[in-house]
């Protein structure tokens, strides 16, 4: 770092405050984005969205009906994976509907996703995920388990291949990765109110929009991840490849592809448990299951069931990742020989399977315990959860008032405040010089533009609350999430809890504990930034042990022979390499961060998450999406200025 | 599907449902109607459940195939407008009217009329606070510095905390303030459960509390309190400045009593005429659904269980409805 460079900092940042205490009286139109200047995008995207919903035409056939053409096909495995687990064969619709096969009943689902767990990790897993599904019948959440789970087995698969297929584009054609890496930021970024109200026109009103919307908010972490892990894998592997004369498809799905599945399966760990957050939402457009049963039980502030239905969401989430591990396990394993003999000798699981089905199939329709599961054995915690909040809330409402107290008129007010008080022209400025200064002229360039959009969309004001409330959310995220990933890294058996932990933080709908949040710290911003923290921590821990772990063993043990201490090997040689890992991490926090938004809105806040709120209601597409986008650019604002700056960080630590 | 199929399928369906009219020697034996499964919205709070199953549950009685879609309040117009969704028991005038103008508008929804249910909302307070502020419920109680001081909290101080709706709600409590001069600073919750949370919160320790409640709802039954009694509103208020204690504002009053209406997609009438007719003519009071209410949120009684009560209770009066 140079001298000059130094000075162009200090000339930018007094440029800077100069025009932000002095300008004022001069320029009142570098503070309020005068009105008259504004693009009235909203009312094209509205009426965009219009054209394309009731005109949009290909000659044969019309937007719409390609859309709908889309929603009955995913439809169709929705519906066999509806009827399977939940409501059985049907015959004509609705409640004239006759039953022709019951669906499969509660004990042929626990024990084939047993059997399951059984074949891909043993008595273990098996034990596990037997656990899960049964904690589903004894909660009394069967039924609406079995609709959440239809859905997300259809979205899962849908969104993991998808990933993948746009992932391994992204990585063979690097144009086609300049133009897919903004997209999948807007993508995630979205508040997914935004879009749903054109997503309802579109694909019509129930599961298969929400599997849609499912797909749009899942889908970008497994293609981000599936780009950066055929980015990691060896070159030597890529040389044998060559050498032995792999064809491009070859070296995409025999090399490359098996060769990157440690880091893919991050990405589809992501895919389950985005898929399984969604849930909540989805429940808002006709999904139904388990989300409907949170938001119901919290509009009567039934704590307890909130959380039941809320620990069912996370049953299955941790049942289906731990399953979806296991197999990435095994299939790296050589496979056993194909054992000769019978039908029964050659495929046990198989067999056993369609055995339990048809044995509690018959069964079920002379013994209804079996087919359901008994009413009179069904657990509840009842009002327990409620009384332990109404206890907290009774004994120690007036400690907690002090420290949000605190916390409130120390930092955030003030930091809400400075935002608020800057001039947007400055703080566009200030963006684009940053982005000048870490990545040169077309950083600066898109950077600036991007801010520019938001304070010439309308947007500026809310904006900022935006950022101050995501900024200090994220910080918060970081300052504890990458010490404690440190710590877990180095512990199998913590990181074995800590692992339970972030994936029930990511999955147990916010919901469940921003009512009791409310309830103790009232509804406003500090309530709003525990829901942040709690959500958005869960990437800077996976991503800070992932990186740690991946690190070289060879290196670790130079370092030791060199006289390392433990500290010395942790600093030195140890974060330094997980570096990326934990920017990629860091990146994520803010994108997670971003995407509470929606919720953020329930508890008050008046920002950006509001403004889409707010479309929603008004069912203005324009106008949420023009809210909406403001969040994205404010997402890619922040993750190319990072980007940008710790490559250049790694290029001078030699890492590179 | 293309045209003829449509045609050829509702053939089917007229001689299908003409059969199953026979068998069930119901009244809508050779009807034109459509077999297609009616589908009614549910949304997230229990009185629109009731109304709701109630419908669904009457229409079923009538020979109609009826199906149940979880839908956001607001999200469903989109789906009402397509004709995804047919039918919306509750759209609650106080808050949907917007939405529901923005629908209608289209062409493509149609208003079925009024539920018979009326939606009240005011500001509330539990019945503790009336010895910290002796003069409620009565608004001018409020003036009063040292109650409003007895209502807030540390950032409001020394003005007092009003929790007001979600923004999306409307209701003018702001202009409120301003008109009737009152010493209380706005706070809007983001959605109805957090109001309710903070309500519960404060219940359970006496603590002070001032908030927008609305009925038929489970909170008036659970919690002990009484609305405020702000001058009875007219049409005038919100928009003669003129009218009212302040004469430079409007506002000056309580909040309107709303309409619950019936909406759906305006294709019902054409598709299911006698459904039609019988989602026209359906209507409750407050004072029952109050009590079905009360029942199932407080003495945790199913939905289901509740309905089934009303429809063996109540014979004669939906028998009424889908009388041909």
């Amino acid at each position: 770092m140079g001298a000059a460079h130094l000075t162009a900092w200090f000339a930018a940042l007094a440029i800077f405050v100069l025009l932000w205490q002095f300008g004022e009286p001069i320029s009142k139109w570098a503070f309020d984005y005068p009105k008259a200047w504004q693009i009235p995008l909203a009312r094209w995207i509205s009426d965009a969205m219009k054209w394309l919903v009731n005109e949009a035409s290909f000659g044969l056939f019309t937007f719409t009906d390609l859309t709908r053409f889309i929603a009955d096909i995913v439809n169709l495995p929705y519906r066999l994976a509806l009827s399977l687990l939940s409501t059985g064969f049907l015959s004509g619709q609705g409640s004239s509907a006759v039953q022709i096969l019951p669906p499969l009943s509660w004990i042929a689902v626990i024990a084939v996703v047993t059997l399951i767990g059984y074949h891909a990790g043993g008595r273990r897993l098996a034990a596990i995920v037997a656990i899960c599904f049964g904690f589903l019948a004894v909660f009394g959440q069967w039924q609406s388990a079995m609709v959440t789970l239809a859905s997300i087995l259809v979205a899962v698969p849908l969104g993991v291949v998808g990933g993948l297929l746009l992932g391994i584009a992204a990585y063979r054609w690097p144009r086609f990765e300049t133009a897919l890496t903004p997209i999948l930021d807007l993508m995630q970024t979205i508040p997914v109110f935004a879009y749903l109200v054109p997503i309802l026109f579109l694909f019509g009103f129930g599961p298969t929009a929400a599997i849609v919307a499912t797909l749009i908010y899942a889908m970008p972490p497994m293609t981000r991840i599936t780009v950066m892990a055929l980015r990691a894998v060896p070159s030597e592997f890529r040389d044998l490849g060559n050498m032995i004369g792999c064809t491009r498809r070859q070296m995409t799905w025999r090399v490359l592809v098996p060769s990157a599945k440690d880091s893919l399966m991050v990405g589809v760990n992501q895919v389950i448990m985005l898929s399984l957050n969604m849930v909540i939402i989805a429940s808002m457009i006709g999904a139904g299951g388990l989300g409907f049963d949170v938001l119901a039980a919290l509009r009567r502030l039934d704590i307890g069931a909130g959380l039941e239905a809320g620990l069912a969401i996370v049953a299955l989430a941790i049942a289906l990742d731990r399953l979806s591990q296991a197999y990435a396990a095994r299939a790296g394993a050589p496979v056993a020989p194909a054992s000769t003999g019978g039908l029964v000798a050659r495929h046990p699981y198989t067999v056993a399977a369609v055995a339990v089905i048809l044995v509690t199939g018959v069964a079920g329709l002379i013994l209804p315990a079996v087919q359901t599961y008994p009413d009179a054995l069904k657990l509840s915690t009842g009002s327990f959860w409620s009384n332990v909040v109404g206890w907290i809330n009774v004994n120690f409402f007036d400690t907690f008032e002090a420290v949000k107290n605190a916390v409130l008129l120390n930092i955030l007010i003030p930091f809400k405040r400075l935002l608020g008080g800057l001039p947007w022209l400055g703080v566009t400025g200030m963006l684009a010089f940053a982005g000048w200064r870490l990545g040169g002229l077309k950083l600066a360039a898109i950077v600036g533009v991007l801010a520019f959009l938001i304070a010439a969309t309308g947007q500026w004001e809310k904006a900022m609350i935006t950022t101050y409330l995501c900024g200090i959310s994220v910080i918060f995220a970081a300052l504890l999430g990458i010490p404690i990933g440190i710590l877990s890294a180095e512990r199998a058996r913590l990181w074995s809890w800590v692992r339970v932990i972030i994936d029930t933080l990511q999955t147990l709908p916010s919901f469940v504990y921003l009512m009791p949040a409310v309830m103790l710290f009232r509804v406003g911003d500090f309530t709003a930034m525990i829901a942040v923290v709690a959500y958005s921590i869960a990437p800077a821990i996976r991503y800070t042990v992932h990186g740690l772990m991946k690190v070289d063993p060879r290196l670790i043990e130079a370092g030791r022979a060199m006289g390392c201490t433990p500290f010395q090997i942790l600093t030195k040689i140890k974060l330094k390499l997980a570096l990326p890992e934990i920017m990629l991490g860091l990146n994520q926090t803010i994108m997670f961060a971003l995407s509470m938004l929606v919720i953020t809105a329930l508890v008050g806040t008046r920002d950006l998450g509001q403004e889409v709120y707010i479309a929603l209601t008004k069912a203005d597409t324009g106008r949420g999406l023009v809210a909406g986008f403001a969040v994205a650019f404010i997402a890619i604002i922040a993750d190319r200025l990072i980007s940008s700056g710790a490559a250049r960080t790694k290029a001078r630590l030699g890492l590179v | 599907m293309p045209l003829g199929t449509r045609t050829i399928s509702s053939a089917f369906g007229a001689l299908a449902l003409s059969a199953a009219a026979l068998l069930s020697s119901s009244q809508w034996a050779g009807a034109q109607e459509s077999t297609d499964p009616i589908k009614l919205t549910l949304h997230d709070w229990t009185g629109q459940l009731i109304t709701t199953q109630i419908m669904g549950e009457v229409l079923k009685k009538a020979g109609y195939s009826v199906d149940y879609v979880q839908a956001d309040y607001l999200a469903q117009f989109a789906g009402l407008e397509t004709g995804d969704l047919d039918v919306a028991m509750e759209m609650w005038e106080t808050t949907g009217r917007d939405a529901m103008d923005a629908a209608t508008a289209t062409g493509k929804v149609e208003n079925f009329g009024p539920t018979g249910m009326k939606a009240k909302e005011e500001w509330w307070f539990p019945e503790y606070m009336k010895e910290k502020c002796p003069g409620l419920p009565n608004w001018e109680a409020l003036k009063d510095e040292k109650c409003a001081e007895a209502f807030s909290t540390a950032e409001t101080a020394p003005k007092g905390r009003y929790l007001g709706g979600p923004v999306t709600w409307g209701g003018f409590d702001d202009e409120r303030v301003e008109a009737l001069n009152l010493p209380f600073e706005v706070i809007h919750a983001g959605t109805d459960a957090a109001l309710f949370a903070e309500l519960e919160s404060a219940y359970q320790r006496k603590a002070p509390i001032l908030l927008w409640i609305y009925a038929p709802h489970w909170a008036p039954a659970k919690y002990k309190g009484e609305w405020i009694e702000f001058p009875e509103y007219t049409k005038e208020c919100y928009t003669d400045p003129k009218w009212g204690s302040n004469p430079d504002a409007q506002y000056d009053c309580g909040k309107p009593h709303g309409e619950i209406w019936k909406v759906g997609w305006a294709g019902v009438k054409d598709k299911w005429p006698g459904a039609h007719k019988a989602i026209k003519a359906f209507t409750l009071d407050n004072d029952e659904m109050g009590q079905m209410i009360t029942k199932v949120d407080l003495d945790g009684k199913k939905v289901d269980d509740v309905v089934a009560e009303w429809m063996g209770g109540n014979e004669a009066r939906w028998s009424e409805w889908i009388k041909k």
